[in-house]
């Protein structure tokens, strides 16, 4: 990703991240929600700073990009932890489990689904199925999906990401 | 000459260890100096087996599952590279009941074939029916899906040939395909399996659509929950490309149609259909009013075919084999197959790809063979968290559009989610609500406000204050939401909230079942 190459506006300041990402999507109002994408992905969240850079950039209002940031549950303005692990909480997980398990998850982490551990190594959050409904119950670990998770599964995945 | 041994590259395979087993089975076959070709293969949907390891024998390929890294070794001794026995061999996997049975007309490939090879596509059947639809004006593709009966897969049933006709008949400068690929519904598993194990498939369906409507732009838009989907996808468009499939003159005809993949963003009201099309425009996924119908007045205001992946997925096969096999499949008005998603508390859960008609209890007794668990089949929701929960007694019922709508309940995408005896269904129903709650765009008031009060009457209900008025309450707040919702989110939330207390009312502090309930 060239994003992180310093680009230098005309005052000599250096420019918002997101400029080069609205430059790369063609500056096309339409592909908002990937330029979103990729400004989290690059800085590890979406700093308010570039909402308006990127309301400039697109030709569209502030409040339209506010809007957009703020509608999508993948979207925060604020860092997270090194980590994310997502506990699926829809129905066919329930059944095999879900709630025990998030439960557990939190006693053992000492967090409530949407924190982070006071080491800041891991956030924990609540996501709404991963499309792995026959092998329950199933969580993601940032990229990672991982399925038929029991408190040893996941106490051995934290311990690995630690 | 190398032996072939295939390990799934699925979601589903690779979140049980299908990565580590397949690194395991490369080094030990290193280590024996045994020359091996590892195929990273499609799932066979068969996910209480994943980690399913299959080796090409004479006799057909021979499986081994649920393999663990811890396996690997002992399957060696036992030499599984030559389809020996061992403790986690199944046999010839052909020869599977759970494969037999079914009739895979979609999913033909599943299993069988590597993702991203096109050739592996093609040497399976793939491109023929592109190949037809080539010869063909879109007026008479438009015909042939609608003489095949397919009704639209995402859930709503709606005849696919005339949502694409009314596409193709529609005057504009530009028109769009797009596929839904935002598979929210828990319980649902197929769009992911396709997008995974065979994107040439939807790339395809969609190809054909473009060419019956006369479209020359379209998108995929595939929730983020499905990081492998999106991964895939991308490289076979490119891929599909580069073989002129796809792109600027199509095998070297004068049409043309360019694809591109869409991300979602954790927006599970971005699988209804408008706020998909707001979602695809970079804006929020607010619920579009109907009409003006997005076949006339879709993507950008221009006339879009909008089918899920199923939909599309289905196209192929019935190009190629044409409408009348396709329609064969089925009972009543609802044709053809439906791969039908096994979940939850199951024991074999995975996909089971049956002409409509076959029952509730076909599906997940003979097939599923009863809960995970082992305890009773108490409850299954069908259809998705809008679906309604429908209890052990209707295991008879057929698969079928028409039967379900007449019992208060939906196939919807065919996701059938399995709970045992220990489920609280009032625990259920008040999720109902509170997942509308979570997910509601927000834009018309009985789901955004009706589903945060949901939850609050059934918590009342439960705790027994004022019982009867609170029942009253809840019934009168449904029958709102179902009537005053601009969508199926708030419209069809009530369904898993009725059904639960209509069949499972002990679980709501009932001291004995209600006889009387307001029709769904």
């Amino acid at each position: 990703m060239s994003g992180k190459a310093t680009l230098l506006d005309f005052t000599g300041k250096t420019a918002d991240p997101a400029l080069a990402i609205c430059q790369k999507h063609g500056n096309r109002s339409d592909a908002l929600l990937e330029i979103l994408h990729d400004l989290q992905h690059e800085q590890g969240h979406v700093p308010e700073a570039s909402l308006p850079v990127i309301a400039k950039a697109l030709n569209l209002s502030r409040a339209e990009v506010y809007g957009v940031a703020t509608f999508y549950h993948d979207f925060h303005f604020k860092p997270k932890a090194a980590h994310v692990i997502k506990i699926c909480r829809a129905e066919a997980c329930q059944s095999m489990g879900a709630r025990e398990l998030q439960a557990m998850a939190e006693k053992f982490l000492k967090v409530k689904l949407g924190e982070t551990t006071a080491d800041r190594q891991i956030t924990l959050e609540a996501t709404y199925c991963l499309g792995l409904c026959a092998s329950s119950p199933a969580i993601m670990v940032d990229e990672r999906p991982v399925a038929r998770v029991d408190a040893k599964t996941f106490k051995a995945i934290v311990a690995g990401l630690k | 000459m190398s032996m072939k041994i295939f390990i799934p590259r699925d979601s589903a395979a690779t979140a049980v260890g299908a990565d580590e087993v397949a690194r395991a089975i490369a080094q030990e076959a290193a280590a024996q100096k045994l020359s091996v070709q590892i195929i990273r293969n499609s799932s066979r949907g068969m996910f209480w087996l994943e980690p399913f390891v299959e080796v090409e024998t004479p006799q057909g390929r021979v499986g081994y599952g649920p393999v663990s890294e811890k396996d690997v070794k002992a399957l060696f001794k036992a030499r599984f590279h030559e389809g020996k026995p061992h403790k986690l061999s199944v046999g010839l996997v052909e020869e599977l009941p759970y494969l037999k049975n079914q009739e895979r007309l979609t999913f033909a490939r599943a299993g069988l074939t590597d993702p991203l090879s096109i050739d592996d596509y093609r040497a399976h059947g793939g491109y023929e029916g592109l190949a037809k639809a080539l010869t063909l004006a879109g007026s008479a593709i438009v015909t042939e899906v609608t003489d095949s009966g397919l009704r639209g897969r995402g859930g709503a049933g709606f005849p696919t040939g005339l949502k694409w006709k009314t596409v193709h008949d529609a005057r504009a400068d530009q028109k769009y395909v797009c596929c839904n690929a935002d598979e929210g519904d828990s319980g649902t598993f197929a769009d992911r399996m396709v997008m995974e194990g065979d994107p040439f498939m939807l790339i395809e369906g969609m190809t054909i659509a473009a060419l019956a409507s006369g479209a020359t732009k379209g998108f995929v838009y595939i929730r983020s929950e499905y990081p492998a989907a999106i991964a895939t996808m991308k490289q076979a468009i490119i891929i599909a490309e580069a073989a002129g499939f796809l792109g600027q003159n199509i095998q070297g005809t004068d049409r043309s149609f360019r694809l591109e993949v869409r991300r979602g963003a954790g927006a599970y009201i971005c699988g209804e259909e408008t706020a998909m099309l707001e979602s695809l425009e970079g804006k929020r996924g607010m619920v579009r009013a109907k009409p003006p119908i997005p076949a006339l007045q879709g993507l950008f205001g221009k006339p879009t075919v909008i089918n899920n992946v199923l939909s599309f997925a289905a196209v192929p096969f019935i190009l190629a084999k044409g409408a009348a096999t396709y329609k064969n499949y089925g009972m009543g008005r609802s044709h053809g197959t439906l791969p039908f998603q096994l979940a939850g508390n199951i024991k074999r859960g995975g996909l089971v790809e049956k002409a409509f008609g076959v029952t509730l209890g076909e599906l997940v007794n003979d097939f599923g063979g009863g809960t995970a668990s082992g305890k009773k089949v108490r409850a299954m929701q069908i259809g998705g968290p809008l679906g309604a929960y429908v209890p052990a007694a209707q295991l008879g019922m057929p698969m079928d559009y028409e039967t379900f709508a007449a019992n208060g309940a939906m196939v919807g995408h065919g996701g059938i989610v399995v709970f045992d005896s220990n489920v609280d269904m009032a625990a259920q129903a008040r999720f109902a609500m509170e997942f509308c709650a979570i997910e509601s765009c927000g834009k018309c008031t009985p789901c955004r406000i009706g589903s945060t009060r949901g939850m609050e009457v059934i918590d009342r209900i439960t705790a027994n204050e004022e019982r009867e008025a609170n029942l009253t309450l809840l019934e009168d707040l449904c029958q709102t939401m179902t009537d005053g919702s601009l969508c199926a989110m708030g419209g069809l939330t009530p369904m898993p909230v009725m059904s639960a207390l209509k069949h499972f009312p002990e679980d709501f502090g009932a001291k004995k079942p209600r006889m009387k309930m307001a029709a769904e």
